[in-house]
């Protein structure tokens, strides 16, 4: 099976007025079609840099990404975004916020009301579709933003750390309405994060980022049973594990221990043992 | 007498009320300032949001446009009584001048402090590049489009009673200099207190409601 979304060593630098930030050095992934994937990493690591040349917002200095084996060269509703802040527009009601998509793309008005309503009883909200936004609570706009872009039908869904200004437990809810969204329709997820217990509780595979210059550190499968919840054990001893060696930055060996599917406690202290003494030399 | 009391410079303006001679220069006035007022906002707006995002025009027009800005706006009489002589138009067009450049520098600020996300969002849900500007900049920065609307109903104001005092017309500014020319101090005080409330009006009125709403649904109340 071919790739739904290939990132082929994409490289981005940004120059300053007195230095140059290497935000991506050549980042090649894929992503297959229904796949949940979540990239981490720390602030600045160019996770944001990344999504912005998957939608095609920015051009990569080098490298390509494709969609079905067809080069992005402009943004595109096939390759929708959710923003950290979800960019709504405050001059429209949360109806009008959905339909924007849908009537830049022809769809008739009366069509693209309806078919807001739809997305918006998606996310419980079609009792608030006539109202302002500046009446919504921040929870309740991240979920007009994932309505308005599922509105589209994307082929990939991008969202750049949706749920990072939100409450703990408005966000735990958005997890489980995310996981429930992504298993009903299907889609293809690239999500961002710079936090880890995120990113178990909703990856089918994990990419850990390092940053400057902004590369692959660590890529881990996350089998856990779902719907996952940010607490469960399983999520949290995932995590601790990958936090671990976003720290340590050492990823050959705990990729190492990674591989090896039957890995024990044991093996893991080993790791992080070999990982220590590489450390001390 | 330095000034009559507030009772003489009421019984003057009810006459002057009675006899219609107010009403008449205030609607000629506000037909005036109305004109050329309207004429700035539809070419200021636009050209302040040209002047925020295409980079040709700001280098081209922009420093013409803050040049502009540093000069008072009767000092365009002269050149527009060359232009179109003595006549209503000579008006207008001090009006425009004066008011036309400072909305579009407000409108220009405004969209250059947007939050990018705007644009992007739109992009990326299939908005051609032509329409960012009437569906995304346009409404986007109405609060600073109202912002430089206020400014420049200001100056506007400003400058058609400079225009006014400067030569004969009808309006409010000429009812003042003829209070002056008549040595009628309560003719002037009223015709000034008929400039002040309508001032006043219009600011907490038409613009102070305006804002808050803009605001409060922009999400900057408070802000
Ligand atoms: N437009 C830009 N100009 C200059 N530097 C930038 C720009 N965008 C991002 N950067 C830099 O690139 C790096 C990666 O940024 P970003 O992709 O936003 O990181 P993240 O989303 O992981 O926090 C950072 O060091 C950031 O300062
Ligand atoms: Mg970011």
């Amino acid at each position: 099976m071919s790739a739904k979304l290939s990132i082929r060593n994409v490289a981005k630098r940004f120059s300053g007025q007195d230095h140059q930030v290497n935000a991506l050095s050549s980042v090649s992934f894929d992503v297959q079609a229904g796949e949940f994937l979540v990239l981490v990493g720390p602030s600045g690591c160019g996770k944001s840099t990344l999504l912005s040349i998957i939608a095609g917002l920015e051009k990569a200095d080098s490298g390509e990404v494709l969609v079905d084996g067809i080069p992005v060269t402009r943004p595109g509703p096939d390759r929708a975004l959710v923003f950290q802040d979800g960019a709504l527009f405050p001059w429209l009601n949360v109806r009008k916020n959905v339909e924007f998509g849908l009537r830049q793309k022809g769809v008739t008005a009366g069509e693209a009301s309806d078919r807001a309503i739809h997305f918006l009883e998606q996310v419980g909200l079609a009792k608030f579709a006539e109202n302002a936004l500046y009446t919504l609570s921040g929870g309740m706009r991240q979920r007009v933003a994932i309505a308005r872009v599922l509105s589209l039908e994307p082929e990939v869904l991008l969202m750049d750390e949706p749920f990072s200004a939100l409450d703990a437990i408005t966000r735990e809810d958005l997890y489980v309405e995310v996981q429930e969204l992504w298993q009903n329709r299907g889609a293809t997820i690239v999500f961002v994060t710079h936090n880890v217990r995120e990113a178990v509780t909703l990856g089918d595979r994990v990419i850990l980022l390092a940053s400057d210059p902004g590369r692959i550190q660590l890529e881990v499968p996350v089998d856990i049973l779902r719907p996952r919840h940010i607490d469960d054990v399983d999520v949290a001893r995932t995590a601790q594990l990958l936090s671990q060696s976003m720290r340590q930055g050492r990823e050959n060996i705990l990729q190492e221990v990674w591989n090896d599917e039957q890995f024990t406690e044991n093996d893991l202290l080993r790791g992080f043992d070999r990982l220590m003494g590489d450390y001390r030399q | 007498m330095l000034f009559p009391s507030p009772y003489r410079v009421g019984s003057t303006l009810i006459q002057e009320f009675r006899d219609g001679s107010l009403l008449n220069a205030t609607a000629i006035s506000l037909r005036r300032v109305l004109l050329g007022y309207s004429i700035s906002l539809v070419i200021g707006v636009p050209l302040g949001i040209v002047l925020a995002r295409v980079k040709f025009v700001e280098d081209t027009l922009g420093s013409l446009v803050s040049a502009f800005q540093s000069l008072p706006s009767i000092c365009w009489l002269p050149l527009a009584l060359l232009w179109f002589g003595l006549n209503d138009r000579a008006i207008l067009f001090v009006v425009v001048a004066g008011s036309l450049v400072s909305i579009a520098i407000a409108v220009q600020d405004g969209v250059k402090n947007l939050s990018p996300t705007y644009v992007r969002a739109a992009l990326t849900m299939g908005t051609p590049s032509w329409r960012i500007y009437t569906h995304v900049l346009l409404p986007a920065s109405l609060p600073s489009i109202l912002t430089g609307a206020k400014l420049g109903w200001g100056y506007a104001w400003r400058a058609l009673m400079s225009g006014e005092l400067l030569f004969v017309s009808l309006g409010l500014g000429q009812m003042l200099m003829q209070g002056r020319e008549l040595a009628d101090m309560s003719q002037v005080l009223s015709v000034m207190a008929v400039i002040m409330g309508l001032g006043l009006l219009t600011d907490r009125l038409i613009f102070g409601s305006l804002e808050r709403h803009v605001r409060r649904r922009w999400g900057l109340a408070g802000a």
